[in-house]
C-alpha cells in the first residue's frame, strides 16, 4: 500500500502518518513540575497518579494481610490482641476493595488508554476527571482517618446492628466510602460519554478493542450500582447519628434489610472488579497469539449482559440470612445463569490460541495465570451458588478463598498483566523480563499456597473473621502464612524491577514492542500530550494481525474528524460522524 | 464561526456540536445516578409502608397537604420558567434568559421557605427524626419511623434544591457577563436537565408522603 | 469422589450431611476434571502453536458455531442439574419434620444458651438425642450471630428481634462443635458451644438430672462448672490477668471503683446485680459490654457462682 488511500465507507482521503518511536516532547515533558501534575487535566497523567496511589494503597493493604496471616500462625494470640486483629482484617478488606480493586484497571489503565484507543485527545470531561481523582483521595483520607479516631472492626460489609451500635468510627469510614463512590461514578460517566461521542472515523462499535467493551460494561455498572451503596451508607450514618431506626432492631429497624441494600450494590461491584480484567486478558491473549479473539461479539455482548444480570443475584450472599426460601431459590437459579457466559469466555480465550503464533512474554504469563486461577475461582463460585452446599460453606474460609481466587487471582493478576503489557507505552521503558517472570512465578506459587489451603480450611468448618481457631487447623494456617510471605517476596521483586526501569539505566522501549494493532500501539512512546499529531482513521479491526502495521497508521491532517475547514460557516451545523 | 475564536470549544472536542452532545449525555447519565440514589429511599419507603400500612396513613395526616400542593405547583412552574430561560438563550435573548432564571430561583426559594415552615411546625410538635422524636399525637409504636423516612426523603430533596439554586445563580452571573448566546448555552441546558429531575423526584414524593390519608 | 471429600470435609454426622457431601464432591470433582482438561488443552496449544518466527501466519477463523453451541449447552445442563440437587436438598435442610424436638437457643455476645421444653437451661452445651430430629428456635439478644455445626452441615443466622430456625438429626452419640459464624465483636471467635449427642435413653436421663445443680454437689464446685460453661471465663480470668472484664481473683471483699467515680464493696448483692444488670455499674477501665444473664441463670446458679468467686483469694 502506498502512503495515501481512501477509507472505505466514509470516503475520506487518507494519508499515512509514520512517526519515530520516541517523540521530541512526550506528555510528561510537555508540562513539568509537581504543580503541573497536580493540576493537570491530561488523562495520561491522571491515570499515572491513580496508578501510583493504587499501588501505594495496595502496599498498605498487603502489609495488613501479612500482619493478619502472621497473627494466625498460632491458634491463640501470636502478637495482636483480638480487637486489633478484627480491625486489621476490616481495614484490609475495605482498602483492597474500595481503594484498590474498584478503581484499579479503569482509573489507572482505562484513564491512560481509553482516549488513545478511540483516537481522541482526552476523555469527554477532562476537568471532571481530575476532580474524580481528588474525590478519590478525599474518600481515601476519610476512610483511613477512622484508624486514628477508632478503627472499625465490623468487616468491610458493615453489617447492622453491630455497625449501628459499636462505638468505633463507623461514620468516618462509611463517609469515606461514600465519597469514593462519587469518584467511581464520575469516572464511569466520563468513560461512557467518551466511548459514545469521541471515537474517530472508522471506529465502529465492532472495531473497538475488547478492553473498551469491558470498560464500557464496567462503567454502566458503576453508574447504576454505586448510588445505591451511597444511599445505604448515608442511611447507616443517619442511623448512627440521628437514630432513625431503619436497620437497628432496638430502634424499630430490620437488620436483614441492610443486607439487601448493601448487596444490591456489592454484588454488581464484584463485576466492576472483574470485567475490566477480562478486557485486559482479551488484549493480551489476542496480541500474544497474534490472532483475532475468538467469538468477539460473544465476549463484547456477554460483558454487557453480565453487567445487567449481575443486578439480579445479590441474594446469593444471603442464603442463611433469614430471607424467604423462595427468594433464595430464585437468586440461586439466576446466579448459575450469570455464571455461564463467564465460563464460556474462558473457552473463547483458549480457542484464540488455536492456530495462533504464541509468544510467551511476561504479559502472556499473567494471562495464563489468570486462566488457571480465575477458573478455580469461578468453579468455587458455582459451589457457593448451590443452595444446600452454601449452607455449609457460607461465612467460612471457603468463601474467603473463593473471592481471593476471583478478585486477586483474577482481577489483580489481569491488572498486573495489563501493567506489564502497557508499561513500555506509558513510560517509554522496558522492564527486566527475567525478573518479571520470576516475580510472576513467585506470586503464582505463593498465591496457591496461601489460598488453596483456605478452601480446605473452610470446607472443614473454619469460620471466617476468626482471631482464635481450634488447634487442628494450625498446620493448614501455617502453610497458608508461608504462602503469604512468598507472595510478598514476589511483589517486592516487582517493585524493584519496575522502579529500576524508570531510572537512568532503564532500557528504552520501542513504540510497539509486541506488535499490537489497536490505536495505542500507533502512538509514539511515551505518547505526546495530545496523543496523536493527526486524526487517526480506523480501517481494520484491532486484532487484524494479518494486516501490516503500516495500514493502521492512516489518518487525516489536523484534529477534525469531518476532514473539512474549521473556518466554514456550515461547519457547526453538520451532524457529527460518530452518532 | 471561526475555530480560533470559539473559546467555548474545549481542545479535545472536534466541534461545538460534539461538545454539546457530550455534555448533555454526561448530564443524563448523572441524572440516572440521582434516580438510583433516591430509588434506595423509595425502596425503603415501600418496604416500611408494606409492613406498617396503617401507620403511614395515620402519620401522613400530620403533613400539611395544602403546603405540599403549593410546593408542587411552585416547582412545576419553576420547571417551566427554566425551560423558558433555555428557549430565550437559544433565541439569543440575554435579558429574558436572566429574567426566567431569576424567576426559577425565586420559585425554588419559595419552595424552601414553605419547607422551612413545614419543618419548624413539626419541630414545635416534637416531631424530630429518629431518637429525638417526642410527639405523642400518633397512636402507633413505629410512628418515628415514618418521619425518619419523611425527613430523609424531603431533606435530601431539599439539599438538591439548594444546590440547584446555587447553580442557577452562577448561570445568572455568567449570563450577565455575556458568556452565553445562541451558539453556546450548554451550561444552561444541562442545569435545566438537573432541575427537571429535581422537580420529577418531588412529583413522586408528594403523593407518596402527603396524599395517602 | 469420597476420598476427595474426606480431604475437604469433616465427618458426616447428620442425616443430611451425606447428601450435601455427595453434591459437594460432584461439583468439586467435575470442576477438577474440567480444569485439568482446560489446562491440558492450553499446554498442548502453547507447545504446538509456539511462535516460530515473526512472520508466522495465523488463522483468521474467529468463529465456529457448532463448537460454540456445544460448549454453551453442556454447561447449561450441568448447571441445571447442580442447581436442582442443591435446591431439593436446601428444601430438606429448611423443612423440619413435624415431630422434631424443639430446643430454644439464645445467642448473645459471646455465648450460647439452650433452653429445653422442661425448663432446663444448659449454657454453651447443646444436649440432643441421637436418631431424632431436633429443631432449634433461635434468637439473638444483641447483634447478628450465626449458628453453625460443621459436622452436621447446618447453619442459620441468629437475628435480634426475630426468631429463626434450624433443624438436624444426629446419627450417633458423640460430640460436635458449634461455631458462631457472623462477626459479632471482640470474642466472636470464642463463641463456641458443644453439641453432646446422647442415645435416646441417656438423653431422657440427662433431661431429668440436668435441672440445675446436682443435689449432692457443693455450691462452689457447681459455680466453677458454670464459670466455664456459661461463658464467664471468656471475659473474666481467675488468675489476676485483665481480660475484657475484671479478674475474679481476690475480687470478693475488695472495693471496685466505677467509671462514674463511685465505688462499692464486692459482696453477694454486688455480684448478683452484676450478673443481672451488668451495665448499671461498670468498673473503671473496662468497656460496658457484658450481656445480662436474666432468664439464663437461675437463683441457685447465681448463688453457686457467688460461692465460687468467694473462694478465689
Amino acid at each position: 500500500m502506498d502512503n495515501t488511500t481512501t477509507s472505505p465507507n466514509i470516503g475520506l482521503k487518507l494519508k499515512r502518518f509514520t512517526s519515530p518511536d520516541h517523540p521530541e516532547v512526550n506528555f510528561a515533558q510537555a508540562e513539568k513540575g509537581i504543580k503541573a501534575w497536580l493540576t493537570t487535566i491530561d488523562h495520561k497523567k491522571i491515570g499515572l497518579m491513580y496508578l501510583g496511589s493504587i499501588a501505594f494503597f495496595f502496599f498498605i493493604g498487603g502489609l495488613l494481610a501479612l500482619l493478619l496471616r502472621w497473627e494466625l500462625w498460632t491458634p491463640a494470640k501470636t502478637f495482636l490482641d483480638a480487637d486489633a486483629y478484627n480491625q486489621v482484617f476490616t481495614l484490609h478488606g475495605a482498602i483492597m476493595i474500595f481503594l484498590v480493586l474498584v478503581p484499579s484497571v479503569p482509573a489507572a489503565l482505562g484513564n491512560f488508554f481509553l482516549p488513545i484507543m478511540v483516537g481522541a485527545k482526552d476523555v469527554a470531561f477532562p476537568r471532571l476527571n481530575l476532580l474524580s481523582f481528588y474525590i478519590y483521595l478525599t474518600g481515601a483520607f476519610f476512610s483511613l482517618y477512622s484508624i486514628v479516631t477508632g478503627a472499625i472492626d465490623t468487616g468491610w460489609t458493615f453489617y447492622t446492628p453491630y455497625s449501628a451500635q459499636t462505638s468505633a468510627s463507623v461514620v468516618s469510614m462509611t463517609f469515606g466510602v461514600f465519597v469514593l463512590g462519587f469518584s467511581s461514578i464520575l469516572t464511569g460517566l466520563n468513560f461512557i460519554v467518551t466511548i459514545h461521542k469521541l471515537r474517530v472515523p472508522g471506529l465502529t462499535w465492532g472495531k473497538l478493542p475488547l478492553f473498551l467493551w469491558s470498560i464500557y460494561a464496567t462503567s454502566v455498572i458503576q453508574i447504576l450500582a454505586t448510588p445505591v451503596l451511597a444511599i445505604t451508607l448515608l442511611l447507616l450514618i443517619m442511623e448512627r447519628t440521628l437514630k432513625i431506626g431503619i436497620f437497628d432492631p432496638t430502634l424499630g429497624g430490620d437488620p436483614v434489610l441492610y443486607q439487601h441494600f448493601f448487596w444490591f450494590y456489592s454484588h454488581p461491584a464484584v463485576y466492576i472488579m472483574i470485567l475490566p480484567g477480562f478486557g485486559v486478558i482479551s488484549e493480551i491473549i489476542g496480541i500474544f497469539s497474534k490472532r483475532r479473539v475468538f467469538g468477539y461479539w460473544f465476549i463484547a455482548l456477554s460483558s454487557m449482559a453480565i453487567a445487567l444480570m449481575g443486578f439480579l443475584v445479590w441474594g446469593h450472599h444471603m442464603f442463611v440470612s433469614g430471607q424467604s426460601t423462595l427468594s433464595s431459590v430464585v437468586f440461586s437459579l439466576i446466579t448459575f445463569f450469570v455464571g455461564i457466559p463467564t465460563g464460556i469466555k474462558i473457552f473463547n480465550w483458549v480457542a484464540t490460541m488455536y492456530k495462533g503464533s504464541i509468544s510467551l512474554r511476561t504479559p502472556m504469563w499473567y494471562a495464563l495465570m489468570f486462566l488457571f486461577l480465575f477458573t478455580i475461582g469461578g468453579f468455587t463460585g458455582v459451589t457457593l451458588g448451590t443452595l444446600s452446599v452454601d449452607v455449609h460453606l457460607h461465612d467460612t474460609y471457603y468463601v474467603v478463598a473463593h473471592f481471593h481466587y476471583v478478585m486477586m487471582g483474577g482481577m489483580l493478576v489481569a491488572f498486573l498483566g495489563g501493567i506489564h503489557l502497557w508499561w513500555p507505552k506509558m513510560t517509554g521503558r522496558m522492564y527486566n523480563e527475567k525478573l518479571a517472570n520470576l516475580s510472576a512465578l513467585l506470586i503464582f506459587i505463593g498465591f496457591n499456597m496461601t489460598f488453596f489451603t483456605q478452601f480446605i480450611l473452610g470446607a472443614k468448618g473454619m469460620p471466617r473473621r476468626y482471631y482464635h481457631y481450634i488447634d487442628q487447623f494450625q498446620s493448614l494456617h501455617q502453610f497458608s502464612t508461608v504462602g503469604s510471605w512468598v507472595i510478598g517476596l514476589g511483589f517486592s521483586i516487582m517493585l524493584f524491577y519496575l522502579l529500576k526501569s524508570l531510572g537512568k539505566k532503564g532500557v528504552i522501549a520501542p513504540k510497539n514492542p509486541w506488535g499490537g494493532r489497536s490505536l495505542e500501539w500507533m502512538t509514539q512512546t511515551p505518547p505526546v500530550m495530545e496523543n496523536f499529531d493527526y486524526t487517526p482513521v480506523v480501517i481494520h479491526g484491532p486484532y487484524d494481525f494479518h494486516k501490516p502495521i503500516a495500514e493502521f497508521e492512516y489518518g487525516i491532517e489536523g484534529s477534525d474528524s469531518h476532514g473539512h475547514d474549521h473556518n466554514s460557516e456550515q461547519h457547526d451545523n453538520k451532524h457529527s460522524v460518530n452518532a | 464561526m471561526a475555530h480560533s475564536s470559539n473559546s467555548n470549544l474545549a481542545h479535545h472536542f472536534v466541534d461545538s456540536e460534539q461538545q454539546f452532545d457530550a455534555s448533555k449525555m454526561g448530564m443524563w447519565i448523572f441524572l440516572v445516578t440521582e434516580i438510583l440514589f433516591f430509588g434506595g429511599l423509595f425502596a425503603a419507603y415501600i418496604i416500611y409502608r408494606a409492613w406498617y400500612p396503617e401507620l403511614y396513613i395515620m402519620a401522613s395526616s400530620q403533613l400539611n397537604t395544602t403546603m405540599g400542593a403549593i410546593n408542587t405547583g411552585v416547582l412545576i412552574l419553576s420547571s417551566l420558567t427554566m425551560a423558558l430561560s433555555i428557549w430565550s438563550a437559544q433565541n439569543n435573548d440575554r435579558k429574558k434568559t436572566t429574567i426566567f432564571l431569576a424567576v426559577t430561583i425565586i420559585c425554588a426559594i419559595i419552595f424552601m421557605i414553605i419547607k422551612y415552615f413545614e419543618y419548624t411546625h413539626k419541630f414545635h410538635l416534637g416531631i424530630f427524626p429518629g431518637a429525638y422524636y417526642t410527639f405523642t399525637g400518633i397512636d402507633h409504636v413505629k410512628a418515628p419511623q415514618f418521619f425518619s423516612i419523611y425527613y430523609m426523603m424531603t431533606g435530601l430533596h431539599g439539599i438538591h434544591v439548594i444546590i440547584g439554586v446555587g447553580l442557577m445563580i452562577w448561570l445568572v452571573i455568567k449570563n450577565q457577563k455575556q458568556a452565553f448566546s445562541s451558539s453556546y448555552y450548554t451550561p444552561i441546558e444541562i442545569v435545566g436537565l438537573y432541575w427537571h429531575v429535581v422537580d420529577i423526584i418531588w412529583i413522586f414524593l408528594f403523593p407518596l408522603l402527603y396524599l395517602i390519608d | 469422589m469420597d476420598k476427595l471429600g474426606s480431604i475437604f470435609l469433616p465427618p458426616a454426622k447428620s442425616t443430611i450431611a451425606g447428601e450435601v457431601d455427595a453434591l459437594f464432591n460432584f461439583i468439586t470433582g467435575t470442576s477438577l476434571l474440567i480444569l485439568v482438561a482446560i489446562m491440558a488443552v492450553v499446554i498442548f496449544l502453547l507447545i504446538k502453536y509456539r511462535r516460530k518466527s515473526d512472520d508466522d501466519v495465523t488463522s483468521l477463523n474467529d468463529h465456529n458455531t457448532a463448537l460454540e453451541i456445544v460448549w454453551s449447552i453442556i454447561p447449561v445442563f450441568l448447571v441445571i442439574y447442580v442447581f436442582y440437587r442443591g435446591f431439593t436438598d436446601y428444601i430438606k435442610i429448611g423443612t423440619a419434620p413435624d415431630d422434631a424436638y424443639e430446643i430454644q437457643v439464645i445467642g448473645q455476645k459471646w455465648n450460647w444458651t439452650f433452653k429445653y421444653a422442661n425448663g432446663n437451661t444448659s449454657p454453651n452445651e447443646l444436649h440432643v438425642p441421637a436418631g431424632r430430629p431436633v429443631k432449634l428456635v433461635m434468637q439473638s439478644r444483641d447483634v447478628l450471630h450465626s449458628f453453625y455445626i460443621p459436622d452436621y452441615r447446618v447453619k442459620h443466622d441468629v437475628i435480634p428481634g426475630r426468631y429463626t430456625t434450624l433443624w438436624f438429626e444426629a446419627l450417633e452419640p458423640g460430640e460436635s462443635t458449634v461455631f458462631c459464624t457472623e462477626y459479632c465483636g471482640t470474642s466472636h471467635s470464642d463463641m463456641m458451644a458443644k453439641v453432646i449427642v446422647h442415645s435416646g435413653e441417656d438423653f431422657d436421663k440427662w433431661l431429668k438430672e440436668s435441672g440445675g445443680r446436682p443435689s449432692d454437689m457443693p455450691l462452689a464446685e457447681y459455680g466453677k462448672q458454670l464459670y466455664s460453661k456459661s461463658g464467664c471465663q471468656t471475659c473474666h480470668s481467675i488468675d489476676g490477668s485483665k481480660l475484657v472484664g475484671p479478674s475474679y481473683k481476690g475480687a470478693f471483699g475488695s472495693t471496685h471503683t466505677f467509671a462514674d467515680g463511685t465505688s462499692a464493696v464486692v459482696d453477694e448483692n454486688y455480684i448478683k446485680n452484676s450478673i443481672l444488670n451488668p451495665n448499671a455499674q461498670v468498673v473503671a477501665g473496662y468497656a460496658p459490654v457484658m450481656p445480662t444473664y436474666q432468664g439464663i441463670l437461675s437463683n441457685d446458679d447465681i448463688d453457686a457462682i457467688i460461692e465460687f468467686i468467694k473462694e478465689l483469694k
